[in-house]
């Protein structure tokens, strides 16, 4: 991290071309679509799509023709219903509890680290403020420390605040964000007009109903974006959870699953592939599902973001 | 914040023109980042640095031994062995999953594609997928007994290598990170890609400049700030690697153990081994390395552009 645009501001900047997503031209006359390219892209998606093709298929069997029958086709009973019914109601209804705690962390983690990244990245983008060069070295500067360097000392703190197996202990640290505030930062720059702040100024708004009424809106797709990526990243969570929580009533869906998976190596415990499988499928759809409904909104955030690296 | 009443005196005239207030005004807008991020973030670096100092006995209770848990570290064969895992993870894993980013990035964008938008989506969808469902899925798949690896020796009589078994389970973790973050990298060059003038490319046409050309000459040193960023991310997640071995450690036991990569030692450090602060000093140690890494990969990227 910190190519030298970072720390030059918004006015070291490239411009792009006059619009932040400029529209693909059309040439009617070239270029030819080519089959051998799409062939080649065929395989791509092929090994993108092939395990997740997998997981489907293998929801649908018993923990019996999981073991004993081809990966990749369907064989013995459809028992995709029965598997998640099984997966809903084992060890009481546990699974369920971990869905909601996840969509807890979720919405309080990536809100909260989105709407502070959003209100950071705006004060950086159009403000000039003692010690603004500092902010930006000092987030820049502390993201290429491991996770695990801050994991310890961060449980140790959380430990005698008292903290650790509750909620707070993942929410907290999820709060933050540095590379939402650098993709707020950039989108802001450009997306949010000075004379349009100017204006707002002049006739008499304040800073905060001006940033909520003026500039929130035009922020939206960037918005969009950091809420996604916050939002996978808190879903997908796994480290964080899995030294700040013991007891599994607190666990996310990704610690629980893997709590499931390795219940079959441990002694007298009873294997369960075939929630794992289900559950797994279960956890990937709420995420796959918001991707593809969001996906014209969050790209057009995204491309803004990225050619200014 | 305490910065709220500068918020209401913002009708004063602009002192350097639109956009450059220099005024406290702009701290709160950025004080409750920069305060969450102080408590996440930068305080428990000092206490890192803080536990570092010191050792913790069984007997004696906690005692200020200076830099000998630096020392330790610098002579700790485990943790360079796991570093240098690590290295060649890096060195093999990120060159081939951002060139395949790349590629598919350019193809997308070259408009020869029929059924653009079915591969852009689909490429990118293993993002979505959580790491440890991601590990779950590939272990299931990996397995020679009953997985599909196992299902193919037995369809076809053959005998694959298993991919979990000690000489191979870095490249079989290599590989699931590949899946992860091949559409989430190709999507940060393909939304580069997209922003480039389409007029450079007209310009090199009429130069005579064919497809590759244009590629090699246009495209890429284009997007070489994307290019440089992915790259520094990848780094930087390569070093931290812990989530797949990790996970994967209950199906492979043997061939992935508790210090396979530095986040794995730590973590076993100071969550079996009770060392708190031997693990705060590694840790601390990793994060340097990762920083000059990083560094160097980002000199390396600038320099190329003057």
């Amino acid at each position: 991290m910190g190519t030298p645009s970072y720390t030059d501001g918004p006015a070291g900047h490239r411009t792009p071309p006059a619009r932040g997503v400029p529209r693909r031209r059309h040439f009617a006359d070239r270029p030819r679509r080519s089959v051998l390219l799409t062939a080649l892209m065929g395989l791509t998606a092929l090994y993108a799509l092939l395990p997740l093709a997998w997981l489907v298929i293998n929801a649908t069997k018993t923990q019996k023709s999981l073991l004993d029958s081809f990966g990749l086709w369907f064989s013995g009973d459809f028992a995709l219903w029965d598997n998640i019914t099984q997966t809903l109601t084992y060890d009481d209804g546990i699974f369920v509890r971990w869905f909601l705690n996840t969509l807890l962390y979720v919405v309080a983690g990536a809100g909260g680290a989105t709407f502070l990244a959003v209100l950071g990245g705006y004060g950086l983008a159009k403000f000039d403020f003692p010690g603004k060069r500092a902010v930006f070295a000092t987030v820049i500067g502390a993201v290429a420390v491991p996770a695990t360097a801050l994991a310890v000392p961060t449980f140790l703190m959380f430990s005698k605040a008292g903290l650790t197996d509750t909620p707070w202990a993942v929410v907290v640290p999820s709060l933050v964000s540095p590379f939402g505030l650098y993709l707020m930062w950039v989108f802001a720059a450009e997306a949010v007009p000075a004379e349009l702040l100017e204006a707002a100024r002049v006739d008499g708004s304040g800073e905060l109903r001006t940033f909520f009424q003026v500039a929130l809106p035009l922020l939206t797709p960037g918005i969009v974006t950091v809420l996604l990526f916050t939002m996978v990243q808190t879903w997908n969570n796994y480290f964080l959870p899995l030294i700040m929580l013991k007891d599994p009533d607190w666990y996310p869906l990704t610690l629980g699953l893997n709590a499931w998976n390795e219940q079959a190596s441990t002694a007298g415990g009873h294997a369960v592939f075939n929630l794992v499988i289900t559950g797994s499928l279960l956890t990937i759809v709420p995420l796959v599902a918001a991707f593809l409904l969001l996906q014209r909104y969050w790209r057009s955030g995204l491309a803004a973001g990225s050619v200014k690296g | 914040m305490t910065a709220v009443t500068p918020l209401t005196t913002g009708r004063r005239p602009p002192a350097k023109g639109p956009g450059s207030r220099r005024a406290w005004t702009g701290w709160a807008f950025v004080g409750p980042f920069m305060a969450v991020f102080a408590l996440v973030f930068l305080a428990p670096i000092a206490y890192s640095l803080y536990l570092s100092f010191f050792r913790d006995q069984l007997v004696g209770g906690t005692s200020f031994v200076g830099l000998d848990n630096f020392r330790r570290v610098l002579e700790d064969e485990q943790f360079w062995a796991a570093v240098g895992r690590v290295a060649v993870f890096l060195a093999v894993q990120v060159p081939v999953m951002l060139g395949l980013a790349l590629l598919v990035a350019l193809a997308l964008d070259s408009g020869r594609l029929y059924g653009k938008s079915f591969f852009r989506i689909s490429v990118f969808l293993p993002y979505a997928v959580p790491a440890v469902v991601a590990t779950l899925m590939w272990g299931f798949i990996y397995g020679t007994r009953f997985g599909l690896v196992g299902n193919i020796n037995d369809t076809f009589g053959v005998s694959l290598p298993d991919p979990l078994s000690p000489s191979l389970v870095l490249a079989g973790i290599g590989n699931i990170v590949t899946w992860e973050f091949i559409g989430y990298n190709m999507l940060i060059f393909y939304s580069a890609l997209r922003v480039v003038p389409k007029a450079l490319y007209e310009a090199a046409e009429i130069d005579g400049a064919g497809q590759w050309r244009v590629i090699t000459a246009v495209k890429i040193p284009a997007i070489r700030g994307a290019l440089v960023i992915a790259t520094i991310f990848s780094v930087i997640g390569s070093f931290q690697l812990f989530n797949e071995p990790s996970i994967l450690r209950s199906l492979a036991p043997n061939a992935i153990t508790t210090y396979f990569t530095p986040n794995l030692y730590t973590f076993t450090l100071s969550f079996s081994g009770r060392q708190q602060n031997y693990a705060a000093t590694v840790s601390l140690v990793m994060g340097v390395v990762t920083m000059i890494i990083a560094y160097a990969v980002q000199l390396r990227g600038m320099r190329k552009e003057a």
